[in-house]
């Protein structure tokens, strides 16, 4: 059994250069047994770069990688035994669907029929039994990815890394393959890595995630946390949200917190003492809007009148960012509920958000 | 017009008989060339691998070293190989001038850099990710390197026949360090050279429609594997 206080995969102090310029400096990184880590930022962030190293695939210029508290190096091959990854591209070898998936047991040294039968088993959890015996080259990209990652799940390795395993494919297979990756990894059970620039893809997946920039971790934390309460504006502008809200506790009743914020009261869950100094978040999908005049019978206990001050169009959506008495912040609605509410810069609405929709943090 | 028309008439009537001093010539081009490829190979594709994946002190130098080998004048091959195996030579008292061994040596000096070079580039051309996908499976690098020039064959057949390319068609280094002895060391180039200095173009003529037709066989060989063109992802 393993020791649930050792995480399974530990990278510290870890910094890596290329041609001299620092593209990755981390001070700590660790996913434990059985959780899916999200790495997630901009291009550029560090993401494949980090993943690489605690893959055993780069050197990384300083820091340490260990696996299960033993201290491992690029060439420790029983580590990366314990691992198998999928990257952007499927990279799927010359040769059958059967054989690409079963590349790495070959390399292990198993046999001809235990092989066969460990291949026809997972062909069948990513649902690819009618094509074993295709050419690997002839596979559209969404089948060549479900290739790429039964070659990975077949050696049934403690860690699975994926870097940015869906961001090749067109939205439609991406939508159907985001969810069966996350259905395949929760049964599996598997510690993974999971590299994406995409929010959506990293909040269906994991259970952690970390926002990188330039190399660096900028938040860390479970998903609800790191995407519901932006820490800084740069963190606040990548996942979506307003500048971080800053107030203090100042009543606490039934659970129910009373927070100040710019002498605006915003309510919230949180087991946080009264006086504590607080940083509120609230994600604009939780937010609805409703006009000035027709105050809704809601059970929400937020409800706060609010101007306009901007409406930005998002594809499907629109994202209205509001000012409540000095309090900023957004709600992302349809465009038919923008069209109906005719919000434009100046207009007066009514934003409506539960309790339980506010994260809050101690400021620190 | 008569003249040439003569020498197709002889040529044909001679590769239509079997002459055995025709075919001895042919299967000696042939076998010193398969030899001094085969050696190349050996050298070249390891060679052209470390060249084409490896990231080392000197790796540029040794590309531009390898192309420049590329562009060797089978003469100059010759005439290097003729002075290390002279009698007063480094190598002279290995006595193997004017030998097949000393034709296979500057054979392999010309075709090995092709070899190299062309290897390097098709392993070059296999994405990094490739390998890394590959060593994320569990691939030691001699496993990794395997299935690298699995993924870059076609590249590598390609490097092999323009290696031997290079060379069954040469006649600047064979003549030199050969000596076009008859029964001996005279292969198709040499004996082309020969026959028409002797004035018997239907003999030479037969000989040069047999490397035009090796010379066919190798370029469609080779036109062939490059249209077919690999693909490493999708």
């Amino acid at each position: 059994m393993s020791d649930k206080t050792i995480p399974l995969i530990l990278a510290e102090s870890v910094c890596q250069k290329y041609r001299r310029r620092v593209v990755l400096d981390i001070d700590r990184f660790e996913v434990f047994e059985g959780e899916t880590h999200a790495l997630l930022g901009p291009s550029g962030a560090g993401k494949s770069t980090l993943l690489r190293i605690v893959g055993l695939l780069e050197k990384p210029d300083a820091g340490v990688v260990s696996i299960e508290g033993r201290e491992v190096t690029h060439r420790s091959r029983s580590a990366r035994m314990m691992m198998a990854a999928v990257f952007q591209k499927p990279y799927l070898f010359n040769g059958t669907v059967a054989e690409n998936i079963g590349y790495g047991l070959k390399l292990r040294g198993v046999s001809v029929a235990e092989r066969s039968r460990r291949v026809r088993e997972i062909v069948g959890r990513v649902g690819l039994d009618d094509l074993i015996n295709a050419s690997a080259l002839t596979l559209s990209g969404g089948e060549a990815q479900r290739v790429a990652l039964a070659r990975a799940l077949v050696l049934d390795p403690r860690i699975l890394l994926l870097d940015e395993p869906l961001s090749y494919l067109d939205p439609l297979i991406k939508r159907q393959l985001v969810a069966d990756f996350s259905r395949i990894l929760r049964d599996s059970g598997v510690t993974t890595v999971y590299v994406t620039h995409d929010q959506d893809e990293a909040m269906v997946v994991a259970d952690r995630l970390s926002i990188m920039h330039e190399g660096r971790f900028v938040r860390t934390g479970g998903v609800d946390e790191v995407m519901g309460l932006p820490t800084n504006e740069w963190v606040a502008d990548f996942i979506g949200m307003e500048a971080p809200i800053r107030g203090r506790i100042v009543g606490l009743k039934d659970d129910v917190a009373e927070i100040d914020c710019s002498s605006v009261a915003v309510h919230a869950i949180t087991s946080l003492p009264i006086g504590t100094d607080v940083v509120v978040g609230v994600r604009p999908e939780d937010v609805t809007l409703f006009a000035a005049d027709g105050l809704p019978a809601s059970s929400a206990r937020n409800i706060l009148h609010c101007v306009v001050e901007a409406v930005e169009p998002r594809g499907a959506t629109a994202r209205v960012r509001m000012n409540a008495g000095g309090l900023h912040f957004a709600a992302a609605v349809s465009r038919a509920s923008a069209q109906e509410l005719q919000l434009e810069v100046g207009s007066a609405v009514v934003a409506v958000f539960k309790a339980t929709a506010v994260r809050v943090g101690a400021a620190s | 017009m008569g003249v040439i028309w003569d020498a197709v008439v002889e040529a044909v009537q001679l590769i239509g008989s079997g002459a055995p001093y025709l075919f001895e010539i042919i299967f000696l081009s042939l076998r010193v060339s398969a030899i001094a490829v085969g050696i190349a190979m050996i050298v070249g594709i390891p060679t052209g691998y470390l060249l084409g994946v490896g990231r080392f002190f000197g790796r540029r130098l040794s590309l531009v070293v390898v192309n420049t080998g590329m562009g060797l004048p089978p003469v100059v091959a010759g005439l290097i190989v003729f002075m290390f195996l002279s009698r007063s030579g480094p190598l002279g008292d290995l006595r193997l001038l004017f030998s097949t061994p000393a034709m296979i040596i500057a054979q392999v000096l010309i075709s090995t850099p092709l070899v190299t070079g062309v290897t390097a580039a098709s392993i070059a051309s296999v994405p990094l990710e490739l390998r890394l996908q590959a060593r994320s499976l569990g691939a030691s690098w001699w496993q990794e390197a395997v299935l690298t020039i699995k993924e870059a064959r076609r590249g590598v057949m390609a490097a092999v026949v323009a290696g031997f390319g290079g060379i069954i068609s040469e006649v600047g280094a064979v003549m030199i360090v050969g000596g076009n002895i008859e029964h001996s060391t005279r292969v198709m180039t040499t004996a082309i050279v020969l026959e028409a200095r002797k004035g018997n173009f239907g003999t030479a003529l037969a000989l040069g429609f047999i490397l035009i037709g090796i010379s066919f066989v190798i370029n469609g060989l080779l036109t062939t594997l490059q249209q077919s063109g690999a693909r490493y992802e999708r």
